[in-house]
């Protein structure tokens, strides 16, 4: 079970919303998903958008909205955009997205950790795409988000867990959810970020993009449901205390 | 003085380059096409003679690479004619200073009514068009304009005359999200030749312009050429050169492309680009193969077909239920004779026809795509 910020989530998958190709596609992937929370552009929503309309229908599904502050270049612009989803959407949960670069998306630390400090002290439940750098992540604990979300390669790349080295350090350090978020590209990226033991994973690109995203969902359904059985399993983790005599009996005092 | 990325001079060298680089014949990339961009070293063979083989490789590349980076979405705006005053002499456009025509200039009120038939229309992402006239249609009436229509709109863009870094900075502040420059060609004869008044003359202070843009901390430029005006293969091979360039110097800066083709207007009624459909479909995948991160634009210049084409397979951006004169949509929605339009316009469907065209394709209208606090205050890295 998955705890982040006092709520439990029985999914450890959790779902992009952009890039689909309809919003009958996105449901109906959401739902095939198991998802229960979906992240969502702010900039793209608006009151009375009609057919448009991404938030009724998902609330309807009974799943949770993340909106997410894309868009911002500046860390005073993600917490004006915060503001307003929180007046807009009703929750004081925020998915804090800085990424300057148009490029590659690759999010502005310093940005993203000044805007992290100022949206916790305002009362939000602050979930931050970062890098996949440990100190920064430790640092975004350290300011009080409730949980921290490194990317596994450049947003929409497709490219999987380039950044794995410093995904296990920041997994090993980190003591608030770690939810691996960008790059996944295949159900197995998923299976291997749950195998290593992160908490969660978010794919968009490669579930929206895809030919078939409500077969693709279900795929990464059960990859998550693989990797965090795995890591229950033990897998990874330090083997049991041996059990048949060591080797070193003989210099132990006899009982 | 900071230097631009691309002067006039290596216009004419480069020019002479590629000129050189087309005179060979040109071999298909040696690589298999997976799903990764190709370069700018692979053009001779993107735009090789026969576009219809040349497709059958770079079009289903660019459609993938526009899928994986974009998603299956369109997003859609408005043109809103500000003005047709003109204070430059361009040899293929109905807007020319010596046009007998009759000129407007939008108040605030007129402007205002505009938008509010654009959101009749379902739209709510507009880009402000003007001629250029610094002194009657200058940096102050703009801002007037941005700062009584920013409000009504989800985004902001304006196409005008080049400003300064200042002008733009200034812009930005109150509402301006994104600037669309064209180049129009980067042919410095072929520059001289069709530019032959105004202070549109002077081919360094366009070229600068995207810097200038860039150093300004604005969110997203549009950039482009006027097909037609010279060898529109060389002219893509700069303007992708050239976006190259600046995407180093200005990485915060997002790159679109429109590549509209030269079409009769008033004065010009003979005037084409000598490029066929399928040559322009060529040149947007070129475009989208070597430069997987720009957005493509599509304007309501080409035919319904031909647009549905683009709309559904390469194109991220596109004007719907388009009017180029000033007024025009008040006039249309009244039906009454309005000012002179800019162009042609070949594709008359209202933005609820395409959107219903783009569901029926899988593929998703975005008719909201931003938010006012963004771009207000972004300080930009500039490694040139």
């Amino acid at each position: 079970m998955l705890t982040i910020a006092h709520q439990t989530f029985q999914s450890r998958l959790f779902l992009g919303s952009g890039k689909f190709s309809s919003v009958d596609t996105m449901l109906r992937a959401a739902e095939a998903s198991g998802c229960q929370m979906v992240t969502l552009a702010l900039k793209r929503w608006q009151q009375g958008l009609g057919e448009c309309d991404l938030v009724t229908p998902l609330l309807q599904l009974g799943v949770q909205i993340l909106p997410n502050t894309a868009g911002a270049r500046t860390a005073h612009e993600a917490v004006l955009a915060a503001e307003l989803a929180r007046e807009a959407l009703g929750t004081s949960w925020i998915k804090l997205e800085i990424h300057p670069d148009a490029r590659y998306l690759l999010p502005d630390p310093k940005a993203t950790l000044e805007a992290a400090e100022t949206l916790v002290q305002r009362g939000f439940i602050v979930l931050p795409y970062c890098s996949a750098d440990p100190w920064h992540c430790l640092q975004l604990q350290e300011v009080g988000c409730a949980a921290v979300m490194p990317l596994g390669a450049p947003i929409g790349s497709n490219q999987g867990l380039q950044t794995r080295a410093m995904l296990e350090i920041i997994i090993d350090q980190l003591q608030v959810p770690v939810i691996v978020d960008a790059g996944i590209g295949r159900p197995s990226d998923a299976a291997l970020a749950l195998e290593l033991g992160a908490d969660a994973v978010l794919v968009n690109t490669a579930i929206a993009s895809s030919a078939s995203p409500v077969s693709m969902a279900m795929a990464f359904r059960h990859a998550c449901l693989a990797g965090e059985q795995a890591f229950a399993a033990g897998l990874g983790q330090p083997g049991p205390a041996l059990a048949t005599s060591p080797l070193w009996q003989f210099l132990e005092p006899s009982s | 003085m900071i230097d631009p990325v691309l002067s006039v001079n290596q216009c004419q060298q480069r020019w002479q380059d590629w000129l050189q680089q087309f005179a060979k014949p040109a071999p298909p990339p040696s690589h298999p096409l997976p799903l990764k961009a190709l370069t700018v070293a692979d053009l001779p063979w993107l735009l090789s003679k026969d576009a219809s083989i040349v497709l059958r490789h770079s079009w289903p590349l660019a459609a993938a690479l526009k899928r994986q980076r974009f998603g299956p979405v369109v997003s859609l705006f408005a043109p809103l004619y500000l003005s047709n005053l003109c204070s430059n002499e361009c040899s293929y456009c109905g807007f020319s200073r010596s046009a007998n025509v009759s000129r407007t200039i939008l108040s605030p009120e007129q402007a205002l009514t505009e938008v509010t038939y654009i959101q009749k229309l379902g739209l709510h992402q507009v880009l402000l068009v003007t001629g250029e006239h610094e002194r009657k249609v200058g940096v102050e009436y703009l801002a007037m304009q941005i700062q009584s229509l920013r409000a009504r709109v989800s985004w902001l863009g304006l196409e005008c005359q080049p400003l300064t870094q200042a002008a733009y900075q200034q812009l930005a502040h109150i509402g301006l999200d994104q600037v669309a420059v064209y180049q129009e060609t980067y042919d410095p004869k072929a520059y001289a030749k069709h530019h032959l008044f105004g202070k549109k003359t002077d081919m360094m202070w366009r070229l600068d312009t995207p810097d200038r843009v860039g150093r300004a901390g604005i969110a997203r430029i549009s950039m482009g050429v006027l097909l037609g005006l010279s060898d529109w293969r060389l002219d893509l091979c700069l303007l992708i050169e050239h976006i190259v360039q600046l995407q180093r110097a200005y990485p915060a800066l997002a790159i679109s492309v429109a590549l509209p083709r030269l079409r009769p207007c008033y004065g010009q009624t003979e005037q084409q680009s000598g490029l066929s459909d399928l040559q322009y479909l060529q040149a947007l995948a070129a475009v989208k193969c070597v430069l997987p991160d720009v957005e493509l634009v599509q304007s309501t210049r080409d035919s319904a077909p031909l647009r549905d084409l683009i709309l559904t397979e390469l194109a991220s951006s596109a004007s719907a239920g388009s009017q180029t004169a000033p007024g025009g949509y008040a006039a249309a929605a009244n039906q009454q004779a309005g000012a002179l339009a800019q162009f042609v316009i070949d594709d008359k469907r209202s933005p609820a026809e395409i959107c219903q065209m783009l569901r029926r394709h899988q593929v998703m209208p975005l008719l909201k795509d931003w938010l006012a606090p963004y771009g207000r205050s972004f300080h930009p890295l500039h490694t040139g």
